[in-house]
Parts: structure tokens; C-alpha cells; sequence
């Protein structure tokens, strides 16, 4: 077929960030695969509730310490988490590269804390749905904890490399930070139905 | 800091044939075996990808034969009840799992970057990764069957039958497993896929300028999205159940069977739209070039596939009409069950006043479409009987549903896919089908496939049961059943010769030229088979029959670079060009990722601690695929 030349796509910008960027809609889409995940899995938790006699199926409520120190780590590491992406879309490399290294740790404190949260739910996955349901929840989401913090360990150890001053790099210092908030976010509801609706 | 600064080419400076030299050298796939393992092209993926669902339906129409073998008499004797469970189960979890789904997202892969006018998928790495899971989960199916080890507890794999209980031996767990191989990969193209549509579409494919299949597979894309989570909770819940002793299907220890019915149907209904949404998708695009004019109603084609999108996820219950459900609950859903023949009935009026003011051009595409419409209606037909309670309770689990679906699946999305083959096999292979041999086909299939689903009905209404592996012969139902047997044949010899015809056209059929059909979209503004690079300059597109709107020239964009891999982002709505991206390069990493999961799946249907050991070499792999190398950005 003959052509006809009707635009110039020359002075175009090389990558984009936002909704300019197509990592960042494909994280949107795996969030949204993610966070229909969660609505399912709490709705699994739901269903079984009202299908219980007693909820908690013969079992205490789970002690509420470690969860809420959980939760506090979470919201608290937002802050961070906001600025970490402010910096990363002024292509500060320098604030960046520190925030990388507060939000690695920011994810490895609450995998700590997790290690007794499991023990806190005061039943085992295999005694009855009500413990395997409460195990599923938490199992689902430190999964997402560690992949995100695998995640940005490499990302962090990337901005220390060669490979760390350039556009798109900053862009994928973004991506993860709002998939780290997306990580917190799914975390609210499901802290309220591990730990709060037994006590209803 | 950008690549910007060093002396780079652009397309406008060089001359065409130089062009495509250098478009060519960018974008080629590394020759030889790893080339092969490592290739990100969209085109060779998808070839792929097709090729493989086919070999699945070939191995599933087999599985069928032996059934109408065994049904053809009363009491025969060639399967066992064991071999039978086995096979109806393998029968219709390939089908729907290593067919049908798979099918439609294939062709996507190959057919919407081309139609948006982009030239790669977005994601490249991510699509390569979801075919060879989807070979595994495949072979992970086949070969446990050839082992003996094949699930036989029905493709919905109800619980009890499949939890621990009754469920012996691994065959429920490499159900559980296949089903989230190609999760997975369904997954993975969807958000390809989304992503391509919305950001890769040439500038100036506004909304109302997306052809009807790219659309379907926009919708059908968020099906996936929305749908299979349910069935990998539901089927990562049951590997739990029978590994772990979770209870979550046991009733004993406060679970549920029912909850098994309702996490299912929630994916499984909607499975039924990914599956037809495309096939849709297809006919109103295929009907426009043998019509001779732009499909009646784009909007109302469209918005009908919105509204079948969102509609199918209110329906999952009308399958557990039996499993006692609250009666307000069953006409709810008799009621939003019946609506979705609203957007259905809206397409098909579409089509037919396409087809009526149009000016046909009988070609095998155009019989299959025909072929379509009126087995697709009789299907809708018996889908609105099914779905009003009093009758389903009489039906249900007899030959009726077998006809039913068969008669939605086979009529509603596979006369549409052997219609597309034909279409856009010379976009495919450059080569064009037998006309003779697709219009045999044609009619074998047509009248076979109507000879045989159509009786069953009738056996059904006379109470026939399905997934039984016999039945007597004084309740006689087999003059019937010999029919459906003989008639068959008669399908699967249609099935046969469309192969002999799709194998031999791929050698030896005639030459195909650029746009063969005189078709308006811009898949045929390229040659065919496209070259690795898609288009020499990017379209710029001025209405929705992109090639009919334009008199001899078409409008092209340049300004992008040749000495490295460049395509056109553009805004969401408008279309309008916001940057140029670079699109990743071949890479051996996605193989290794999908194999180190298999193993990891695999291995965690014999031990839990699969799961923790089986993650560090995926872990590996992924930063391995990810670590950058070979982005234009790392070379400055
Ligand atoms: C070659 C043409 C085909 C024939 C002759 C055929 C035949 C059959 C028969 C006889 C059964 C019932 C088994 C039983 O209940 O005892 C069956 C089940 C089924 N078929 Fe087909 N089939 C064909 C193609 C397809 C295709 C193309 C699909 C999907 C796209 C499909 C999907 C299914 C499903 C989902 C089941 C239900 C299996 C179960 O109950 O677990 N079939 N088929
Ligand atoms: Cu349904």
C-alpha cells in the first residue's frame, strides 16, 4: 500500500511515567487481578461465618498484639512511601536511593512481626474452616509482602547501579511504590476481619 | 541521561528499501533453536499458541470419538466406568482449559497488535512466559493421563467427589494444578492485552474506531481479569484441602460443599463469554469484507459486549438450580439468566442487517458465520428453557445440557474461530486455504454437527444421563445413540479435512497478497505474512474501516527510530501520541521462569514445601528476566 506521511512523531519524549507508561497500567491490572483475589478470599471468610453457629469455630479470638503492630508499621511506612515517589518522579537519585533503603527495611519489619502473628491466631489451618480460613488471609498477604519487598530489595539494589539514573528506572520506582500502598491498602479490611469481627 | 543525545536515525532520513532493511535487522528474531526459545515477537507466540490449542482440540476430538464409540450400543464394552470418568473429565477440561480459552487468547495475541497498528504486544517478555506455562499445564494434564494418573472427577471437579474423602490418589490434585498453569497464562495475556489496547493503538483509533474483535477482547480481557481468581481461590482451596487438611470444603469441620458450587460458577459462567465474547468479536469483523460494507450498528455491537461482560457475572447460580438453593435467590436468576439473551439478540439482529443490506460474497468465512448464526440461536434457544428452574430441575445432568452446550460452545464459538482460521490465514502464513476443500469442510461440519447434538436432546428429554459410561438396552435410547455416533463421524471427518486443508495450505496453497479479501482493517495494510517489524511506518487512522476510508495513500506517522525497537504510546481515549517506548528484546529468561514454576507446581502436588523451596528459582529467574540488559536506556 502507498503511504502518506501525516504526523511527526520525532520530538516525542522517550517513556513516559503515570498513566503515560504502560508498566504502570499492567501494575494497575495486576492490582486489580490481586485485589479481586483478596474480595474473594474474604468473601470465602464471610460466607463460612454465616454459615457458623459460633465465629470463632471453637477457638478464642486471635490476640490482637502482633496484628496491630502489623497494621501501625504498614500505615506508618505510607509516609515514606509517598515521598520515596515524589523524589522518584523529580529524578532525585539521591533521596531515592535512601528512601529504596527505608522501604526495604519498612518491608522486612512487618514480615518480623508476622513471624508471630500466625501463633496469635490461637488455631492451627488444619482444626477447623475458621482456622484454615484465618491462615489463608494471612498467608495471602505476607505473600504479597515478600514479593513486594523482593521486589524492592532488586529495584534498590538497581539504583545503586549504572542502570539507576535514567527515566524509566524513576518510573519503576513509582510502579512500586503505589503497588507498595496497594499492598497496605488490601491489608485494612482483612485486619478487620481477622481480628476484629470475632470480637463483634 | 536519555539515548536522545547520541546520533540516532530516524525513519524519515533513510530511503524505503534502506528501511526496512534496518526495521528488519531491529526487530528480527535470532535465527536458530535458542531464537526460537527466546523470541518475544508477538507473531511467532501466537502462531504458536494456535497451533498448540489445535493440537488440544485434535487430542480432545479423539477423546470424543472414543465416548460416541463406546455410547454407540447398549452395554459395550471398549471403556470401563473408571476409563470413562477419566475421559469425559479429560474431554471437557481440555476442551475448556486447553482449547477454548486458550484459543481465542492466541489469535488475540497474534491478530491485536496488528489490528491497533502497534508492533509488538505490550509485554513482550510477559507473553512469551505465558505460552510455555500453558505448554506445561498442558502436558502436565496429557501425560499424567498417559501415566494413568488423569483426573475423573468431571471438568467442574465438584467437591466431595474430588475433595479428600473420595478423591484417591493424585488425579483431583492434577486437576487443581493444570487449572492454575493456565490461569496463569489467561492472566498474563489479559493484562498484555488491556494494556496493548489502551496505550498501543495507532494515533488517531479513537474509541468508536477500535474494530469489534479488538473490542470483544477488550471486555473479554476484563472477564479474565475479574473471573479466574475465583477458580485459582477455588482450586488453591482444594490442593489445601487434600495436602494440608485444611477444611474448607469439609462440612464436618465447619466448611462447605456448596461454597465449592458458588467459587466455581462465579468463574465458570463467565468462562462460558470468554469463550464466546471473542468468537463475537470475530464475525462482526469478518462479516464487514464479505458483506461489502461496515458492520450495521458499531455502537450497539459494542455496547452489547459491555453489557454481556458485566451481566455474565450475575448468573453463576443458574448452574446450581439442583444444589437447593433459597427460592427468591433461583428467580433472581432465572430473571438475570434470561436478560443476557437481550445482548445476544441485539448482535445477531446486527449481523443479519449487515448480511441483509449487504452484498455477500460466499466464501467459506462467510458459510461459517451463517453456520454460526443459526446454530448459535437454537443454542440461545435452549439456554433460556434451561434457565427457568422447573425445567433445569427436570434436565439437569441429562444429554439435554450435553446438547445445550455443545450446541453454544461448538455453534457459538467454534464455527466462528474455523471462519477466522480461513479469514486470516494468509495474514498468518501467507498463504491462502482451498476454497474447495473449506466448503466441503463446511458442510461436513455444519450437518455432522447438527446430525449429532441435535438428537441429544431428545435423549435427554427422555432422561438419558450424562457422564455414565453405559445404559440398557430395553430403555431404548440406542437407535438414537447409533445415529449419534454415525453422525459423529461425519463431524470429525469435517474436523479432519479442515486440518488436511490448514497443513497442506501452509506448504503449497497460493501466494496470498497484502489484503486478499478487501478487508478494512489494519492487519491488511501490511504484507502477508507481516514482516517482524509489523509496519514500516505507523498508521495514522481517520475512521473505523481504516483501509476503506482512504483513497490510494495511507496515512502514516514518522519520526521513530530504526537502529533500535520503538513504538507509538498513545492516550487512552483520544489516541493521541504521548511517547515514543522502547519494546524489549528477545530473551531466554521467560523460558526459564515458566520452567522453574512448573517445577514449583508440580512438585506441590507431592509436598507443601514445594511452595517455599520451589520459590527461590523463580525468584531467580525473575530478576534474571528483569534485570535490565539490553534496554536502549542501559546502553548510554
Ligand atoms: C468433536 C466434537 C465433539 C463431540 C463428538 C463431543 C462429545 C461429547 C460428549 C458425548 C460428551 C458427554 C460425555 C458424558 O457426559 O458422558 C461431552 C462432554 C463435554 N464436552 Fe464435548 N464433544 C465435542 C466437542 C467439544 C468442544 C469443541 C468443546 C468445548 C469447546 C466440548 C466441551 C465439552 C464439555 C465441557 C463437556 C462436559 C464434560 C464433563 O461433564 O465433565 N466438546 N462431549
Ligand atoms: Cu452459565
Amino acid at each position: 500500500m502507498r503511504e502518506r506521511v501525516v504526523l511527526d512523531l520525532a520530538r516525542l519524549p522517550l517513556h513516559g511515567t503515570g498513566a503515560a507508561s504502560v508498566t504502570w497500567w499492567g501494575t494497575l491490572a495486576f492490582m486489580l487481578i490481586e485485589g479481586t483475589g483478596f474480595a474473594l478470599a474474604i468473601a470465602v471468610y464471610l460466607y463460612l461465618m454465616s454459615l457458623a453457629t459460633t465465629w470463632p469455630l471453637d477457638a478464642p479470638p486471635p490476640d490482637l498484639l502482633p496484628g496491630t503492630l502489623v497494621t501501625v508499621i504498614l500505615v506508618v511506612s505510607v509516609v515514606p512511601n509517598v515521598m520515596i515517589s515524589r523524589w522518584a518522579e523529580q529524578q532525585d537519585l539521591r533521596k531515592v536511593r535512601i528512601g529504596m533503603i527505608v522501604m526495604s527495611a519498612l518491608g522486612v519489619a512487618p514480615l518480623i512481626v508476622r513471624i508471630f502473628e500466625f501463633p496469635a491466631l490461637n488455631i492451627s489451618w488444619d482444626s477447623n474452616a475458621y482456622g484454615s480460613v484465618v491462615w489463608i488471609l494471612l498467608g495471602l498477604h505476607t505473600t504479597h509482602i515478600i514479593t513486594d519487598l523482593v521486589d524492592t530489595l532488586v529495584l534498590a539494589a538497581l539504583m545503586f547501579t549504572r542502570h539507576g539514573d535514567n527515566l524509566r528506572r524513576f518510573g519503576d520506582v513509582q510502579d512500586n511504590a503505589m503497588y507498595w500502598n496497594f499492598v497496605v491498602t488490601t491489608w485494612l479490611p482483612i485486619y478487620g476481619c481477622i481480628y476484629w469481627i470475632p470480637r463483634l | 541521561m536519555t539515548a536522545d543525545a547520541a546520533p540516532d536515525t530516524r525513519d524519515a532520513d533513510v530511503e524505503r528499501t534502506h528501511l526496512t532493511c534496518t526495521l528488519a535487522e531491529t526487530w528480527k528474531t535470532p535465527a536458530g533453536f535458542w531464537g526460537a526459545l527466546s523470541t518475544v515477537d508477538h507473531k511467532i507466540i501466537g502462531r504458536r499458541y494456535i497451533f498448540t490449542a489445535f493440537v488440544f482440540l485434535a487430542l480432545g476430538g479423539v477423546l470424543a470419538a472414543l465416548m460416541r464409540i463406546q455410547l454407540a450400543q447398549p452395554e459395550a464394552r471398549l471403556l470401563g466406568p473408571d476409563r470413562y470418568n477419566q475421559i469425559f473429565t479429560m474431554h471437557g477440561a481440555n476442551m475448556m482449559f486447553l482449547f477454548a480459552v486458550p484459543v481465542m487468547e492466541a489469535m488475540a495475541v497474534y491478530l491485536v497488535p496488528l489490528m491497533v497498528g502497534t508492533r509488538n504486544i505490550a509485554f513482550p517478555r510477559l507473553n512469551a512466559f505465558s505460552y510455555w506455562i500453558y505448554l506445561a499445564g498442558g502436558a502436565l494434564l496429557w501425560i499424567a493421563f498417559a501415566l494413568d494418573m488423569g483426573p475423573d472427577v468431571g471438568w467442574f471437579a465438584y467437591v466431595p467427589l474430588s475433595g479428600p474423602q473420595y478423591g484417591a490418589g493424585k488425579r483431583a490434585d492434577i486437576w487443581a494444578q493444570m487449572i492454575t498453569f493456565t490461569e496463569l497464562s489467561a492472566l498474563a495475556v489479559a493484562v498484555e492485552l488491556v494494556v496493548t489496547i489502551f496505550k498501543q493503538r495507532a494515533p488517531g483509533m479513537t474509541l468508536d474506531r477500535i474494530p469489534v474483535f479488538v473490542w470483544a477482547m477488550l471486555v473479554t480481557s476484563f472477564l479474565v481479569i475479574m473471573a479466574m481468581p475465583a477458580i485459582m481461590v477455588a482450586s488453591t482451596s482444594l490442593i489445601l484441602d487434600r495436602l494440608v487438611g485444611t477444611h474448607l470444603f469439609n462440612p464436618a469441620e465447619g466448611g462447605d460443599v456448596l461454597l465449592w458450587q458458588h467459587l466455581f460458577w462465579f468463574f465458570g459462567h463467565p468462562e462460558v463469554y470468554i469463550i464466546f465474547l471473542p468468537a463475537a468479536g470475530m464475525v462482526s469483523t469478518m462479516i464487514e469484507p464479505f458483506a461489502r460494507r461496515p458492520a450495521f450498528g458499531y455502537l450497539a455491537l459494542v455496547m452489547a459486549l459491555i453489557a454481556t461482560g458485566i451481566l455474565s457475572f450475575g448468573l453463576w447460580v443458574h448452574h446450581m438450580f439442583v444444589a437447593g438453593l433459597p427460592r427468591l435467590g433461583e428467580s433472581f436468576f432465572t430473571a438475570s439468566s434470561m436478560t443476557i439473551a437481550i445482548p445476544a439478540g441485539i448482535q445477531v439482529f446486527c449481523w443479519l442487517a449487515t448480511l441483509w443490506d449487504g452484498t455477500l460474497v460466499f466464501k467459506t468465512p462467510l458459510l461459517f458465520i451463517i453456520g454460526f448464526i443459526v446454530t448459535f440461536v437454537i443454542g440461545g434457544l435452549t439456554g433460556v428453557m434451561v434457565a427457568s428452574v422447573p425445567f433445569d430441575t427436570q434436565v439437569h445432568d441429562t444429554y439435554f445440557v450435553v446438547a445445550h452446550f455443545h450446541y453454544v460452545l461448538v455453534g457459538g464459538a467454534v464455527f466462528p474461530l474455523l471462519g477466522a482460521i480461513h479469514y486470516w490465514f494468509p495474514k498468518l502464513t501467507g498463504r491462502m486455504m482451498s476454497e474447495t476443500l473449506g466448503q466441503w469442510s463446511f458442510w461436513l461440519i455444519f450437518i455432522g454437527f447438527n446430525a449429532t447434538f441435535f438428537p441429544m436432546h431428545i435423549l435427554g428429554l427422555q432422561g438419558m444421563p450424562r457422564r455414565i459410561y453405559t445404559y440398557q438396552p430395553d430403555l431404548a435410547w440406542h437407535g438414537m445413540n447409533l445415529f449419534v455416533s454415525l453422525s459423529a463421524a461425519v463431524l470429525i471427518a469435517g474436523f479432519l479435512l479442515f486440518f488436511v486443508n490448514a497443513l497442506r495450505s501452509a506448504r503449497y496453497g497460493e501466494p496470498a497478497s497484502d489484503n486478499p479479501w478487501d478487508a478494512p482493517t489494519l492487519e491488511w495494510a501490511t504484507a502477508s505474512p507481516p514482516p517482524s517489524y509489523n509496519f514500516a511506518m505507523i498508521p495514522v487512522v481517520s475512521g473505523a474501516q481504516p483501509l476503506w476510508n482512504v483513497e490510494g495513500a495511507l496515512p502514516v506517522a514518522e519520526g521513530l527510530r530504526t537502529d533500535r525497537r520503538e513504538l507509538v504510546v498513545t492516550s487512552l481515549a483520544a489516541a493521541e501520541p504521548q511517547t515514543r517506548e522502547a519494546s524489549p528484546r528477545h530473551s531466554i529468561w521467560p523460558l526459564w521462569a515458566a520452567l522453574a514454576t512448573t517445577v514449583m507446581l508440580i512438585w506441590s502436588i507431592f509436598s507443601p514445601w514445594a511452595v517455599v523451596w520451589g520459590s527461590i528459582p523463580i525468584a531467580v529467574t525473575l530478576i534474571g528476566w528483569f534485570w535490565p540488559k539490553g534496554t536502549p536506556e542501559d546502553e548510554s
